[in-house]
């Protein structure tokens, strides 16, 4: 209990100070896990669409694929992708490892079957609603794809937050083919292990709270900026 | 997709590209919990303009990142380890650089009394006599093998050792932790222990032992792994670290009031002209 | 000018479900102007005739030909659901879509959707969520959504079941003025007073299949079979 009220303490002063260090990790984590976003939306929303308007002969194959592949443990995804980035593996020569792209790489793996499977869910529901209307319409593939992104796009946000959340909290991959290394790869997840490893609980849960915040924070952001957009057009 | 745009602007305006000249060192977890790579870094940088990023793993994870010619240079402790790495050709040779030395943790009231023995090899008996819970590292690192080594000494089979003996497979702080616990015995570098934050009921009950010291090696990665490989620096470096400079750093580096590392590389003509 | 997209010429035209017939064989040719009402008992295939007339419902066996090649033809019809389908998006976007489809610009389908608008009652609601609208409201903006892109013909699915009196009565003013602009109507309906208002001549269907087919005075002051007389005289029919 002790450390748990040294643990606040320690993020409050991490938070007033405006520790440098802090700020630093922060940002970096922020930068790695919204890109990672941004790529994985990019790969899972138009996928998850394109299953939901589209029948075709492995359709249930490969959503029930991208289901267990939410489960991914980030663990093995790192393993693969540091044996694939390796100098020593197929795509060394990029020379990608230990830097935030291989992190970025590793998280959009982890996080693209989260997003698109949630994002099947609630699109799926939209395309028996619109089904009718669009075929009428005379529309074309591509055509329901962006009707349907564009009008789920609330439904859209909510896998893409879980999306986030999952990677901003994920410490098992970014680890092995981030390498944690000072001022370049260390995020707030593997400083909060490396302090755990330490024995610095205080320090530890600290950071772990500051990340709690900081993925609370955008949240809360990124509704905010979804309301005035909403607000506008209607 | 303003949305989307917005954050993609966010991103990469905080992007910073790292353009000194970088080097990738991998080093034990042991080595970097002790807090003298914080001192160190800053001093090389300064010296030679080298930033020195440091890849924090075990020893068998850092002899086979140099392996594979993911990093540039490696500061392990295991050396049956490292001439194997050298004769296999992934290092091109390997440079003792300091030593520190290996302490027996347990709990305060030491019930098995290892406190009172003359060897380290009578501390870790006393330790499977008594059957008093004893935390290993379990993870192939070189405190690891160093342990294992120490209790083929002692005469004792660990692999078949009673539920006393328990491998956790982590690195030393976690493994700490997990000693700490369940108040148990544990082998453990003197910097890991007293850099180690959550210490608990535990303290230092035996060290000395001359077959306690660790010894640390620097091995540059052999260059023909690929272009990619700074060798350069790694050479660099490696001048660096056995100069008069850095032993009076690594000597005069303390951690409540002890002294830690012990400098004994062998300096160079160059170096020792420069003393 | 365009060709007329008319008459549609239907042989033996089956849809068929899991082996289960649901309508046909049907032949049927379809030309000239006006309102043609399609009644039926619950189950007769009403919703399948129009849909697979539309080209939304496959047919499983027969010929379907229109005056114009087919891709033509789907672009120049529009249907109404039973259900409104409204996208989620403002009653104006609603509008505006199908003639984004076709190419228009973001602002002349604006403008297309701002006079809609106001034709169908809703000027004052144009930036609300089409979802919240009433049903009556719902169902007359699909109705303008399906006739803003001026189509040479549309099918309307039971358009004006279980709406007030007023929301109906709106519903076929707007209908009229389609008929008289040019639009060629092919409504189901329920109500039968609604089908001696609007319809030029009527569809009976009964059991998958055509039973007869008239003008409409000809239908409801003298129909000749003894179904289509009992079902207009409010009997039950199967």
């Amino acid at each position: 209990m002790t450390d748990l009220w040294a643990g606040f303490a320690e993020a409050a002063r991490l938070l007033i100070t405006l520790d440098p260090d802090l700020t630093a990790i922060a940002l970096r984590s922020l930068q790695v896990t919204l890109c990672a976003l941004v790529i994985a939306c990019a790969i899972a929303l138009p996928l998850a669409a394109f299953l939901s308007v589209k029948r075709f002969r492995w359709r249930r194959a490969v959503i029930a694929l991208l289901n267990a592949l939410m489960g991914l443990p980030p663990v093995v995804v790192g393993l693969v992708v540091y044996v694939l980035l390796s100098r020593s593996g197929p795509l060394g020569v990029l020379g990608l490892l230990f830097t935030p792209s291989a992190m970025i790489i590793a998280q959009v793996i982890i996080i693209v079957p989260l997003i698109a499977s949630v994002a099947h869910q609630s699109l799926r529901e939209l395309w028996a609603e619109y089904h009718d209307l669009l075929i009428s319409l005379n529309t074309t593939q591509c055509q329901r794809i962006v009707a349907l992104l564009w009008d789920g796009r609330r439904a859209l946000l909510t896998a893409a937050l879980a999306g986030f959340g999952r990677g901003i909290g994920e410490v098992g991959a970014i680890m092995i083919v981030g390498g944690n290394i000072d001022n370049v790869t260390r995020v707030m997840t593997t400083a909060i292990a490396l302090e755990t490893g330490k024995g610095n609980f205080a320090l530890a849960l600290g950071l772990g709270f500051v990340l709690i915040a900081l993925a609370i924070l955008v949240n809360l952001a990124i509704h905010w900026l979804s309301r005035t957009e909403t607000g506008r057009q209607w | 997709m303003r949305i989307m745009s917005t954050v993609l602007a966010v991103a990469l305006a905080t992007a910073t590209p790292v353009l000194a000249e970088d080097m990738k060192m991998a080093v034990t977890t042991s080595f970097h919990n002790s807090g003298l790579a914080d001192v160190l870094l800053p001093e090389i940088k300064a010296d030679t303009g080298i930033d020195v990023q440091l890849l924090v793993v075990g020893t068998g994870q850092a002899l086979k990142l140099g392996a594979a010619g993911d990093v540039d240079a490696i500061l392990v402790h295991a050396r049956a380890a490292e001439e194997k790495s050298v004769a296999e050709g992934h290092a091109t040779h390997r440079r003792e650089i300091m030593y520190n030395d290996f302490v027996v943790i347990g709990p305060s009231d030491d019930p098995a009394g290892t406190a009172d023995s003359e060897t380290a090899a009578a501390a870790l008996q006393g330790i499977a006599g008594a059957q008093a819970p004893f935390v290993s590292r379990g993870d192939d690192s070189g405190t690891h093998k160093k342990e294992l080594s120490l209790w083929a000494a002692a005469g004792i089979d660990v692999a078949n050792a009673g539920d006393w003996y328990r491998a956790v497979g982590a690195g030393m702080g976690a493994a700490l932790n997990t000693a700490s616990g369940m108040n148990a015995y544990i082998l453990s570098d003197r910097a890991s222990w007293l850099n180690f934050g959550n210490k608990g009921d535990l303290g230092l009950l035996f060290a000395g032992d001359p077959v306690l010291f660790n010894q640390y090696a620097f091995l540059p990665v052999n260059p023909d792994k690929g272009d990619h490989i700074r060798n350069d620096l790694a050479m660099q470096l490696e001048e660096w670290l056995t100069s008069a400079r850095a032993a009076e750093l690594i000597n005069g580096y303390q951690v409540a009031g002890e002294q830690l590392f012990t400098f004994n590389a062998q300096m160079t003509d160059t170096a020792k002209a420069a003393e | 000018m365009v060709g007329a997209l008319l008459p549609l010429t239907v042989r033996g035209a089956q849809v068929r479900r899991r082996g289960k017939r649901l309508i046909g064989p049907i032949d049927l040719v379809l030309d000239g102007q006006g309102v043609t009402i399609v009644i039926g008992p619950n189950g007769a295939g009403k919703s399948t005739l129009l849909q697979m007339l539309h080209g939304i419902n496959r047919m499983s066996h027969g010929t379907l030909n229109w005056a114009v090649p087919a891709d033509e033809a789907r672009r120049r019809q529009a249907f109404v659901f039973q259900n409104p389908v409204m996208l989620r998006r403002s009653v104006q976007d609603n509008l505006a879509y199908p003639l984004r489809l076709n190419g228009a610009s973001r602002s002349a389908a604006r403008a297309a959707a701002q006079t809609w608008c106001t034709r169908i009652g809703l000027e004052t609601a144009q930036t609300r969520a089409a979802m919240v609208l009433s049903r009556g409201e719902k169902q007359k903006l699909a109705l303008a959504r399906a006739l803003i892109t001026t189509p040479d013909l549309l099918f309307l699915d039971e358009p004006s079941a279980s709406l007030d009196g007023g929301a109906t009565r709106d519903i076929e003013t707007l209908l009229k003025q389609a008929v008289a602009d040019g639009t060629r109507v092919i409504m189901a309906t329920h109500d039968m007073g609604q089908a001696r208002r609007l319809a030029r001549d009527v569809i009976f269907l009964r059991g998958g299949l055509i039973h007869e087919t008239g003008t409409a005075p000809d239908f409801f002051d003298a129909p000749r079979t003894p179904e289509a007389r009992a079902f207009l005289a409010g009997d039950i029919v199967e």
